[in-house]
C-alpha cells in the first residue's frame, strides 16, 4: 500500500522485486512494469468503520469541489486557496489549528475557524480534488470514492489503480498538475448528465473493486487471471459498465446490409395438412430470393408423403422429422438452414404474394437484427388489473409481428432454442400457444429494437374459418395470449417490447405512378 | 531415472505426513485464539498520525517537475516530461514542415503527410501548432531498403523547430536491418519525439507516449479504403478451416522460433499452417531438413482462399513483431490469433483487442488448437463483427491510421475531454466523435440504446429564410403554424440568410412556441447546418421556407426519428447511380424504387450532425457548397451515411413538396432554382467531388418508405392517428 519512505518515497518496493509481480499502491509510470505489476488503491483502514450513506443525484451538495488533503505541498495549497478565493463553491480544508485531544486528528478538518467532519464533508461536494502528496498514491482517492465524490486527480506520472482494466476516463477527471488553476472552468463545463454518469461509475468501481481489502485482493487476482488466460479474459464492458446496465447492444451490431444473393430459407412447420402445405410450397417457390424450403414434419404418428408426391419446384426442398410434436421446433436452428435469413411460415398461409415476400426479404436485409413480419400486434398495460393485455385490433401502434410469416436472422433461432429465460420455452410447448410472442420478446430483449411490419396485412385468415366454435376458441386463445405477455414480462423482469407507429412499404406504394414501373406491384390487399 | 524421482517424492511426502502428525496437531490445539491475538496486534500500514503528520516537503511541485524533466528524457519519455502542453492551449492543431525541394519522400509517407494536410487539425502556422510532423521520410529505416532516406540525422537536426524532438511525431514502419533487425535502430536520434511506429515491443515502448501503429503495405489506399470482407453474419459461421497461416520462415538472421515450430500443430485438415524457406537468393545455403516438405505444402494452397475460408488466422511474429498478416486477417474477418510475445498491439492505448482477436502465448504454441476450439459460435460472431468495425474505422486507409494517431494524442492533450474505451470500441468509433461537443454520451445519436436512454421528446425547427419578403408569404406563415402546432415542437429558429435587416417583431406570426430569428453571419447556405446554441433539443427539423407540411406529417416523421435518431428522416428523396457511360456518379430526382438521399429542405436529424458538418468536415467542402449555393443537403447525406454506414429514411408525404411545384403565382418567390438545369448539373458535380473527397461513395440505398401503420387502410379515418397525411391528393412532381 505504501511503498518507500522518507525522504525519497520510492514508488515501488525498496527491496529488489525480481520476477515477483508487485501489487503496489502508488506506482509511478517508471517503476510500474507494464502489463506485469498491478497498481492497487491505497485503502484507508482508518475510515473503514465510518458509514457513509448513498447520496442520490438529487442530494443537495453545497460545494462543486472540495480539497480535503492535509499533507500536500504548500505550493499546491496556495494554488488551491487562490482558486477557492475566486469561487465560493470550492472548499479547501486543512488541519485545524487547535487539536482537541479527544478527537482523532483525521476526523476533523478546518477551513479557517470552520470545522468540518471528515470524511462526511466529502459527500457535500460533487468533485473531490486529489493532488499528489509526498507519495503518488493517496488514501484521499479511496475516501472520495467511498463518499461517492468524483475524483479530480492531479498526480503526474501516477499509475491509477487497476488502470490495466478500469477506464478512469469514465469515473474521474484526470488533469496535469500544471492545470490546477483551470479546475473551476473545467469542472463547470461538465454537464449534469455527465456528472451523474461519472458518479454512478465511481460508486460501481468502489463497490466492486475498492471497498475492502478483500475486494482489492480479489480484483488483483482477477487481473492476473485475465493475463494468464487472455482469450477468456473479462471484457472491457464487464469491467467497466455498471450493472444492471439499462443499455442493450444488438448481438448483430455491425451496420451491415447483407447481400441479396444468399437469399432466405423458408421453414414450414407442419403436422398433417398436406394439401395446404403443398399449396404453400408452390406459392412461396415463386419468390425470387427463396434459396431453400425446409419442411419441419412435426407428426410422429405419420410419415411424410413419399418424395414423388411433393410439388416440383425449382428450389431445393428438404424435410426434417422431429422427435416430439413441439411448437418450438419451428424455431430450431437446423443445420439445413444455410442462409442468414429465415422465413418462418405456417402451412396454411397462402395469401402472401411473391412480391410481398420478396419485399419482406428486402426490408429484412435493411434490418437484419429485427423480426420482419406482416400483421402487427400490440401490448398494452391495463392500469385497472395491473396486467398486460394483448391487442389484435386495428391500432395505430405495434410492438410485435406474427410469426405465421416472418423473417428473422438464424441467430435468433439459436437464442430461442438455447437462451430462452425461465421456463418460457416449455410453457409454450405445453400450451401450444404464444411461441410468436416469445420470439418477439427474445429478439427485442437482445436488440432493444421493435419489429418491422411490412405492407398493410392485418390478418392471416382462411376464408372457411368462421363459425361460432372457432370464435369462442379464438377468444380463450386471446385471453391466454394476454396472460403470456404478463407471464413473460415477469420472467424477464421488465418489458422488453418496443412500440412503434410505422410500417414499411415499398417506396412507391400507392403513389400515382405507372404500376408497371414499380418494383413491388402486387402488395396491398388486407 | 523416472522411478528414482518417484521414490524420492514418496519418501518426501511420507516425512511431511509424519511431521504434520506431530507438529500440526499441536498447532491446531493451541491455534485459534492465539492467532487472532497476533493479527490484531499487527501494526496497520497506516494510522492517524501517519496521515496527519505526513507532509510533502519536497522542494516544490514545479521544481519536482523540472527535476523529473531533466531525469526522464529520451527512452524514458512520458507526456509529463517530454511534451510541452503549453503549446496546446487552444484547438488541437498539427503543423507539417514544408517538403524540401528534391527531398525523396516515399509514396506511403506522402499519403501520411497529405492526410494531415487535408485534415481539420492542420495548420500552416507553426505558432498555432501543438504537434509537429517532419516532412522527412522516416518510414523505412532499414538501410538495405530502396526507400531508405540518407542523412536523416542531419536533416532532422536542422529542422527549425526540432528542439530535440519535443512535440514532434515521427512515423516509422521499419527499423533495424539484417541480421538482427534491432527495434530501436532508426539510425537517427528521435530524442523527445513521439514515435508512431509499427512492431513496437512493450520493452521499448514508452507507455502513453509512443503510439503503436499497424504495419501497412505500400499500396494501402490513402482514403476511403475497401470495406471489410464480412458481408454476411451466418450463424454458425461454417468456414471450412479453423486456423490458417501462410508465410515465410527465416533461416538466416533473426527469425521466429514460433514460425519454425508451426508444423507441430498443422494437421492438414482444419488447421493449415504453411511456411516456406524460400526467401532471398541464398536460402538453399541455410536450408534445414524440413524445408523440402514445407515448401511443397506451401505451394499447394492459395493464401486468399485460406484467408477467406477460415475462422481464425494465425499472426505469428516474423523478423519483427508485427506482420502484414495482421491487417490482412482483420480485413478478411478472419479472427487474428496473435503469437508475438511482447508486441504492443496497434493503438492498444484505446483499442480493446480482446474484443476482436485471440491473444496467444508463443511459449504455449501447442495449446493454440485447443484454445481456438473452445471459442463458441456466439463469441466468434461477435469477434468477427468487431474485426470489421475496427478495420473500417481505424485501419482501412492511411488517412484513418494517421487520424487515429492524432486523435490519441488529442485525447492525451485535452485530458478531460478524452473519449473512453466505450466510444473507441463501438460503432461509429472515436474518429467521428468531436469531444468538444459534449462529454455526455446521451447527447450523441449513436448510443441511445447502448446506454438505455431515449432521445429528447421534442425538436427544434430550423427554417432557412432566403427571400426578403418571406414574412409576407402565406406559405411561410402556414408552415410556421403547422410546425408550431406539433406537440413536440420546442422552438422555431428562423435563419435569416437575407442581406436585409430582420423584419420587425410585429411582422412575424404569433405562434404557440417560441420563435427566434438568427441573423446569420455569412448569409451562406452552409449556415443552415451551423450548431447554433439556440438548438437545445436532440432533434432538428430542417426546413426550407417554402416547404409544405402538415402537423400530422411533422409528428409522424418525428415519431419515426425517435426510433432512428442516428439517421436523417425526411420526406422527398433522391438517388445516386453509377453512370457507366460517363464512368462517374449520377444524381437523379426521378421517381425510383429506391433512394439514397433525403432532402434536408424538410427532414429530421440529430443536432450532433450540425457539429460534424461544421467542425469535422474540412472547411474546403463547406466553401464549395457556399460557392455553388447548392448541394448542402447532398453533403449532409454523404456525411451521415459515412458515419453510420446506413441509408436515410423516407417517410410518407403528400406528393407535393414545394409550393413552386404547384406552379404558384406567388410574387415573392423567384423562379424556382430547382427547375434550372444549372442547379441540377451542379448537383451532379457535387456528387463526384464529394465521393472524391471521402475516397468512396458513402451513400447507401433503401427500398422502403415508412408509413403510419394504418396508412391508406380500408378503415374509418377516425381510427387513424395521422389523418392529414392521406387527405391531400397525390400529384407527381415535374423534376
Amino acid at each position: 500500500m505504501l511503498p518507500g519512505s522518507v525522504p525519497d518515497y520510492n514508488t515501488a518496493l525498496d527491496v529488489h522485486r525480481g520476477k515477483a509481480i508487485l501489487a503496489g499502491g502508488g506506482f509511478s509510470t517508471w517503476t510500474y512494469r507494464q502489463a506485469y505489476d498491478i497498481s492497487v488503491p491505497v485503502y484507508n483502514p482508518l475510515i473503514a468503520h465510518i458509514d457513509l450513506p448513498d447520496r442520490p443525484d438529487s442530494y443537495f451538495r453545497r460545494f462543486v469541489a472540495v480539497s480535503a488533503q492535509v499533507g500536500i505541498h504548500s505550493d499546491f495549497r496556495h494554488q488551491l486557496n487562490s482558486i477557492a478565493m475566486e469561487s465560493e463553491s470550492i472548499l479547501v480544508l486543512d488541519r485545524c489549528q487547535s487539536v482537541n485531544e479527544d478527537v482523532l486528528p483525521m476526523n476533523k478538518l478546518c477551513h479557517g475557524l470552520h470545522e468540518f467532519q471528515y470524511p462526511q464533508i466529502l459527500q457535500e461536494a460533487t468533485f473531490c480534488i486529489i493532488v499528489r502528496g509526498a507519495r503518488l498514491g493517496q488514501t484521499a482517492l479511496s475516501d472520495a470514492m467511498k463518499a461517492g465524490c468524483i475524483p479530480v486527480v492531479l498526480s503526474d506520472t501516477y499509475v491509477m489503480p487497476f488502470s490495466d482494466v478500469l477506464d478512469w476516463k469514465r469515473a474521474a477527471v484526470i488533469l496535469n498538475e500544471e492545470d490546477l488553476d483551470q479546475i473551476p472552468s473545467i469542472l463547470t463545463s461538465i454537464s449534469p448528465a455527465g456528472i451523474s454518469s461519472m458518479r454512478k461509475q465511481v460508486k460501481f468501481f468502489w463497490n466492486h473493486y475498492f471497498s475492502s481489502i478483500t475486494a482489492i485482493t480479489m480484483t488483483t487476482l482477477k487481473v492476473i487471471n485475465d493475463r494468464v488466460f487472455p482469450y477468456a479474459a473479462t471484457t472491457y464492458d464487464e469491467w467497466n459498465i455498471p450493472q444492471p446496465d439499462p443499455g442493450v447492444t444488438s448481438p448483430l451490431f455491425l451496420p451491415l446490409i447483407p447481400p441479396r444473393s444468399q437469399g432466405f430459407t423458408a421453414v414450414i412447420l407442419t403436422y398433417d395438412r398436406v394439401d395446404s402445405l403443398f399449396k404453400v410450397i408452390m406459392e412461396i417457390s415463386q419468390t425470387p430470393s427463396l434459396s431453400k424450403v425446409l419442411v419441419v414434419w412435426n407428426n410422429q404418428q405419420k410419415m411424410p408423403p413419399p418424395a414423388a408426391e411433393w410439388p416440383k419446384i425449382n428450389k431445393p426442398l428438404k424435410v426434417v422429422q422431429t422427435k416430439e410434436n413441439k411448437l418450438s421446433n419451428r424455431f430450431y436452428p437446423y443445420d439445413e438452414i444455410e442462409t442468414e435469413a429465415v422465413l418462418a411460415i405456417d402451412d396454411d398461409i397462402i395469401m402472401l404474394t411473391p412480391d410481398e415476400l420478396e419485399f419482406g426479404f428486402e426490408v429484412w436485409r435493411e434490418f437484419p437484427d429485427r423480426l420482419v413480419g406482416y400483421p402487427g400486434r400490440l401490448h398494452l398495460y391495463d392500469e385497472e388489473t395491473g396486467k398486460w393485455k394483448y391487442e389484435s385490433e386495428w391500432t395505430n401502434d405495434l410492438s410485435m409481428v406474427l410469426t405465421g410469416a416472418a423473417f428473422y436472422h438464424k441467430y435468433f433461432s439459436h437464442l430461442y432454442t438455447n437462451s430462452m429465460p425461465g421456463n418460457i420455452k416449455n410453457w409454450v410447448d405445453e400450451h401450444m400457444n404464444c411461441e410468436d410472442i416469445a420470439m418477439n420478446f427474445i429478439v427485442s430483449n437482445y436488440t432493444g429494437k421493435a419489429p418491422i411490419k411490412v405492407t398493410p396485412r392485418k390478418k392471416f385468415k382462411c376464408p372457411e374459418c368462421t363459425g361460432e366454435q372457432i370464435i369462442s376458441a379464438d377468444q380463450s386463445h386471446m385471453v391466454e395470449r394476454s396472460e403470456c405477455i404478463t407471464r413473460f414480462a415477469d420472467i424477464y423482469g421488465r418489458m422488453p417490447l418496443q412500440t412503434v407507429e410505422f410500417r414499411a412499404d415499398p417506396v412507391l406504394y400507392k403513389d400515382p405512378f405507372p404500376e408497371e414501373l414499380k418494383r413491388f406491384r402486387d402488395v396491398g390487399s388486407l | 531415472m523416472q522411478a528414482k524421482k518417484r521414490y524420492i517424492l514418496v519418501t518426501f511426502s511420507g516425512v511431511l505426513l509424519v511431521l504434520f502428525y506431530f507438529g500440526g496437531l499441536r498447532i491446531l490445539r493451541n491455534g485459534n485464539g492465539h492467532n487472532v491475538d497476533q493479527l490484531s496486534s499487527l501494526r496497520s500500514y497506516l494510522d492517524h498520525d501517519d496521515v496527519h503528520y505526513d507532509q510533502d516537503l519536497h522542494i516544490s511541485p514545479r521544481q519536482r517537475r523540472v527535476a523529473r524533466t531533466n531525469l526522464y528524457k529520451n527512452h524514458k519519455c512520458r507526456m509529463e516530461t517530454c511534451f510541452d502542453f503549453s503549446l496546446c492551449k487552444g484547438d488541437f492543431k498539427v503543423y507539417v514542415y514544408p517538403t524540401q525541394e528534391g527531398e525523396k519522400v516515399s509514396e506511403a509517407y506522402q499519403k501520411i503527410l497529405a492526410s494531415i494536410r487535408e485534415s481539420r487539425f492542420y495548420t500552416s502556422d507553426p505558432s498555432k501548432a501543438c504537434v509537429f510532423v517532419p516532412s522527412i521520410d522516416t518510414l523505412d529505416r532499414d538501410h538495405l531498403s530502396p526507400d531508405y532516406v540518407k542523412n536523416v540525422p542531419t536533416k532532422i537536426k536542422s529542422l527549425p523547430l526540432w528542439n530535440n524532438g519535443q512535440n514532434h511525431v515521427i512515423f516509422n514502419l521499419y527499423s533495424g536491418t539484417w541480421p538482427d533487425y534491432t527495434e530501436l535502430d532508426l539510425s537517427f536520434d528521435q530524442g523527445q519525439a513521439i514515435l508512431a511506429k509499427a512492431s513496437l515491443s512493450f520493452h521499448n515502448f514508452r507507455p502513453k507516449f509512443d503510439i503503436s501503429i499497424p504495419l501497412f503495405p505500400k499500396d494501402h489506399p490513402k482514403k476511403g479504403g475497401n470495406r471489410g470482407d464480412l458481408q454476411t453474419n451466418n450463424f454458425p459461421i461454417g468456414r471450412k478451416y479453423l486456423l490458417v497461416f501462410k508465410g515465410k520462415r527465416y533461416l538466416s538472421g533473426i527469425g521466429s522460433e514460433t514460425r519454425n515450430a508451426l508444423f507441430h500443430i498443422h494437421n492438414g485438415q482444419d488447421i493449415i499452417l504453411l511456411t516456406t524457406c524460400k526467401h532471398g537468393k541464398s536460402w538453399e545455403k541455410y536450408k534445414d531438413a524440413r524445408c523440402e516438405q514445407d515448401n511443397a505444402d506451401f505451394d499447394k494452397y492459395d493464401f486468399h482462399i485460406l484467408l477467406h475460408n477460415s475462422t481464425f488466422c494465425l499472426v505469428p511474429r516474423g523478423r519483427r513483431l508485427g506482420s502484414f498478416r495482421f491487417l490482412e486477417s482483420l480485413q478478411a474477418a478472419c479472427i487474428p490469433v496473435l503469437l508475438s510475445n511482447g508486441w504492443e498491439l496497434p493503438f492498444s492505448e484505446v483499442i480493446d483487442w480482446n474484443k476482436a482477436s485471440i491473444l496467444g502465448d508463443e511459449r504455449l504454441l501447442l495449446q493454440i488448437p485447443s484454445i481456438v476450439r473452445t471459442i463458441g459460435n456466439e463469441e466468434i460472431m461477435s469477434l468477427r463483427q468487431q474485426t470489421q468495425f475496427l478495420w473500417d474505422t481505424y485501419f482501412s486507409s492511411v488517412d484513418k491510421i494517421v487520424m487515429t494517431t492524432l486523435e490519441i494524442i488529442q485525447d492525451r492533450v485535452h485530458k478531460h475531454l478524452a473519449r473512453d474505451g466505450f466510444v473507441w470500441n463501438r460503432s461509429p468509433g472515436a474518429l467521428v466523435m468531436v469531444p468538444q461537443y459534449s462529454e455526455n454520451l446521451a447527447s450523441f445519436p449513436f448510443y441511445t440504446s447502448a446506454i438505455g436512454v431515449k432521445p429528447s421528446q421534442s425538436f427544434t425547427a430550423v427554417v432557412l429564410a432566403t427571400t426578403p419578403l418571406v414574412t409576407q408569404s402565406v406559405t411561410f406563415t402556414k408552415l410556421l403554424k403547422s410546425v408550431a402546432k406539433s406537440a413536440h415542437a420546442a422552438k422555431i429558429l428562423v435563419l435569416w440568410n437575407v442581406d436585409r435587416p430582420v423584419p420587425l417583431k410585429s411582422k412575424w406570426p404569433t405562434l404557440e412556441v417560441p420563435l427566434a430569428v438568427v441573423d446569420t453571419e455569412t448569409k451562406m447556405i452552409s449556415s443552415r447546418f451551423y450548431p447554433y446554441d439556440q438548438i437545445e433539443t436532440d432533434a432538428v427539423l430542417s426546413l426550407d421556407e417554402d416547404a409544405l407540411l402538415t402537423t400530422d406529417e411533422v409528428d409522424f416523421a418525428f415519431s419515426v426519428w425517435q426510433s432512428f435518431a442516428d439517421r436523417i428522416v425526411g420526406y422527398p428523396s433522391r438517388s445516386h447511380f453509377w453512370d457507366e457511360a460517363k464512368s462517374k456518379w449520377g444524381y437523379t430526382s426521378k421517381w425510383t424504387n429506391d433512394y439514397s438521399i433525403v432532402l434536408t429542405g424538410a427532414a429530421f436529424y440529430h443536432r450532433y450532425y450540425n457539429t460534424l458538418f461544421s467542425e469535422y468536415l474540412p472547411a474546403k467542402l463547406r466553401h464549395r457548397v457556399d460557392e455553388l449555393g447548392n448541394c448542402e443537403d447532398i453533403l449532409m447525406n454523404f456525411l451521415v451515411s459515412h458515419v453510420i454506414k446506413l441509408p436515410p429514411i423516407k417517410v410518407t408525404q403528400r406528393k407535393i413538396y414545394k409550393e413552386t411545384m404547384l406552379q404558384s403565382t406567388n410574387p415573392v418567390r423567384k423562379t424556382s432554382e430547382w427547375l434550372e438545369p444549372q442547379h441540377f448539373n451542379d448537383r451532379q458535380t457535387c456528387m463526384n467531388e464529394f465521393a472524391n473527397y471521402f475516397g468512396y461513395m458513402p451513400l447507401v440505398r433503401s427500398q422502403m418508405r415508412l408509413d403510419p401503420v394504418l396508412y391508406k387502410d380500408m378503415v374509418s379515418n377516425l381510427r387513424k392517428r395521422y389523418k392529414q397525411i392521406e387527405l391531400v391528393d397525390a400529384r407527381p412532381r415535374t423534376s
